[in-house]
């Protein structure tokens, strides 16, 4: 399957989560990680980008049904869209807390649901927002510069 | 008698300065000498400055923000994707756990050094930072 799309000026990276595949967590941002590397974007801002791509994998992965990370990279701006297909959160501004964590005690044995997530993958973005309609999706949009 | 507190109160300030502000680097070899650890996988040859403990992946990634040791009792491939994500080049892991196989293959094709101890995650810290070891200065909001 090829997940990178590439056209004149701009990068389009696509990659599955599966819901609860705990031992393929981090997989989707270690490819992203590494094609950033290649595009010689500094080291700074792609750790940045990888903290959130992979803060945000493991939501996907434990939180919800699946859903996706796409990557684009436009000049020198990447931005990261991230979407599942549900059950959606019911208060936003609860989920954005820190220490506000659902997880279950399988995902705390991994060493993850400290409530952090959301909050991290803020601290990493110039420019982060979240849409959920609660029963259908989460939307996360971040954007680095 | 007043020769012998001077003295030793030299010697607490060079001791202080020693472990505080200067934060001695430390080669990974002797960290395994130390901590009486086994090299799992990678190099010994790197030298670090500051070490960071947790057993909450999700810590890790909000507070750790420069190269450190990671030194946890978690043995999952989590851990060494966390390193990866962070840049990190070493981890030790305490309480005489060892982790899988595949773990340990990931670890080697990210270049990070594991490293295994049988002390407790609070002995390990405890050794390493009175050797010297610095601890990673985290900043709240």
């Amino acid at each position: 399957m090829n997940n990178l799309i590439t056209d004149d000026d701009r990068i389009i990276m696509r990659y599955e989560v599966a819901m609860n595949d705990f031992t393929r967590i981090g997989e989707a941002s270690s490819k992203i990680k590494r094609i950033l590397r290649q595009l010689n974007i500094d080291n700074s801002r792609i750790r940045r980008v990888a903290i959130a791509a992979y803060e945000a994998e493991v939501n996907v992965a434990i939180h919800s049904l699946g859903g996706y990370i796409e990557v684009v990279v436009v000049e020198d701006e990447i931005n990261i869209k991230v979407r599942d297909k549900g059950p959606g959160i019911e208060d936003t501004d609860l989920a954005m807390k820190k220490g506000y964590s659902t997880a279950s005690d399988k995902v705390r044995e991994l060493g993850f649901g400290a409530g952090m997530g959301l909050p991290n993958m803020k601290k990493c973005s110039d420019e982060f927002t979240i849409e959920s309609v609660y029963g259908e999706y989460t939307e996360l949009n971040m954007k680095f510069f | 008698m007043a020769v012998d507190i001077n003295l030793n109160l030299c010697y607490n300030i060079v001791k202080y300065i020693t472990n505080n502000i200067m934060e001695a680097i430390m080669e990974l070899e002797k960290v395994l000498n130390l901590i009486d650890g086994e090299l799992l996988i990678g190099n010994i040859k790197r030298s670090m400055n500051t070490a960071f403990s947790s057993d909450l992946m999700s810590d890790v990634l909000a507070f750790v923000e420069e190269d450190t040791v990671l030194i946890t009792g978690l043995i999952n491939n989590q851990v060494i994707r966390t390193a990866e994500m962070l840049d990190l080049k070493a981890i030790i892991f305490v309480r005489g756990k060892v982790p899988a196989e595949d773990v340990i293959k990931m670890a080697e094709i990210k270049d990070i050094t594991l490293l295994r101890t049988k002390f407790t995650l609070f002995e390990t810290s405890g050794i390493l930072y009175k050797n010297g070891l610095g601890a990673l200065k985290i900043y709240h909001e």
